[in-house]
């Protein structure tokens, strides 16, 4: 459903001013979104001020240090620090990326972080997930093979080999480290969470689609053929503009789409 | 339990991105043609019943509100048409990459402003 206001419960108060505690040269203003699921208010934007003389280069860098150094209840996801696990996944400046990834110089005046959009938050930037992990499921994204043309004894341990060539038709696909700063991105994905799989599910399916060991091409193609689940996908390619790793998802729905009409 | 889990911000924080606002504009200019369309079949009935009618019109279509709200509907018209365009290309998965994306928005621009001033002044 089409909604484009915030629930009564969710809509963003003014927050506390954190006091500076050194005299910095080169301050940079931070504002960030936060609600503590053990009271009843609403969720508050704060602010904080940072000396970037004494920050590393990236805006992961300054929440380190902010949680660190002034409030030590600011709450995110975090472990890799170099944008291969995709847990700092968050909006930043208007725009949802890692944070790992975001250097604070990119950022013009100050900085403005929120949780993913339209997502349940759990705690301050830590948004709820397991909607979009059950849709990841739901595509199978494990390697089917069956066996009904050879030896079942034989196919367990025959080795999938793979040629360089279709190897490469997953390039782009597999990189993806499912941060689904592209899903919420996706005005088509707010209005229709519940239904519409999102570009980071979709890319998913496609990169099962292409691999050359899998044996349900066609299944999984029949499984995402969908009105709501593939369909609400509208080329807004917000997607593409978010992504991280700099991955395409939008190609990969236009392919799938592409080989329904001509497989199917 | 009851969590409660307030709903993070969305539309109101996001930025709004080329890609995002030319699509929400294919949309508008999309249903501005469609009502548009009805207004056009009001004028072909007006010719229709002859020129009493006609002449009414006339004095509606003389008004310099009424030329401005046409001018901007023919921009409507070629803005769907060039992004259209784009779709279909699209469809075929061709012209996706983004920095080709940003291009040819900037393209759909400038042609349709191009096809709009070409049609009003110079045919």
């Amino acid at each position: 459903m089409v909604e484009f206001t915030l629930p009564t419960n969710s809509k963003v108060k003014k927050g506390i001013n954190h006091p500076v505690k050194e005299v910095s040269k080169k301050p940079k203003k931070v504002l960030i979104y936060r609600w503590n699921p053990e009271g009843q208010d609403n969720p508050r934007l704060d602010s904080y001020e940072i000396d970037l003389n004494n920050c590393g280069p990236m805006v992961l860098d300054a929440l380190m240090k902010i949680k660190n150094e002034t409030d030590s209840s600011l709450t995110f996801r975090r472990s890799c620090r170099e944008g291969v696990c995709g847990s700092c996944a968050m909006n930043i400046d208007g725009v949802n990326t890692l944070a790992c990834l975001k250097p604070i110089e990119e950022v013009n005046g100050e900085i403005r972080i929120y949780p993913l959009p339209h997502m349940p938050v759990i705690k301050d930037l830590v948004p709820d997930l397991s909607k979009a992990y059950e849709q990841l499921v739901s595509i199978k994204p494990w390697l089917q093979r069956s066996n009904k043309n050879s030896n079942a004894a034989t196919s367990i341990s025959e080795e999938k080999k793979q040629t360089p060539k279709d190897r490469e038709k997953l390039d782009g696909q597999w990189e993806c480290v499912l941060c689904f700063c592209c899903t919420t991105s996706c005005p088509s994905y707010w209005w229709n969470s519940d239904e519409y799989l999102g570009p980071a599910v979709l890319m998913q399916a496609a990169r099962w689609v292409n691999d050359s060991r899998d044996s349900e091409r066609k299944n999984r193609l029949k499984a995402v053929n969908d009105s709501m689940k593939l369909f609400r996908c509208h080329s807004i390619m917000n997607c593409i503009r978010s992504c991280p790793k700099g991955l395409n998802p939008a190609k990969a729905i236009a392919d799938l789409k592409k080989a329904i009409v001509t497989e199917l | 339990m009851t969590l409660n889990r307030p709903l993070s911000p969305h539309l109101s924080i996001h930025k709004k991105v080329l890609t995002a606002v030319f699509s929400i504009f294919h949309r508008v200019t999309g249903i501005c043609l469609s009502l548009g369309a009805i207004l056009f079949s009001f004028w072909t009935i007006l010719i229709a019943l002859g020129p009493n009618y006609y002449s009414k019109f006339q004095t509606l279509s003389s008004l310099i509100i009424f030329k401005i709200f046409l001018f901007i509907w023919t921009l409507t018209i070629f803005y769907h048409l060039y992004n259209g365009i784009r779709y279909l290309f699209w469809s075929y998965g061709k012209m996706m990459n983004l920095s080709i994306v940003y291009k040819s928005s900037y393209a759909v621009i400038v042609l349709s402003i191009l096809s709009t001033v070409l049609v009003w002044f110079f045919i």
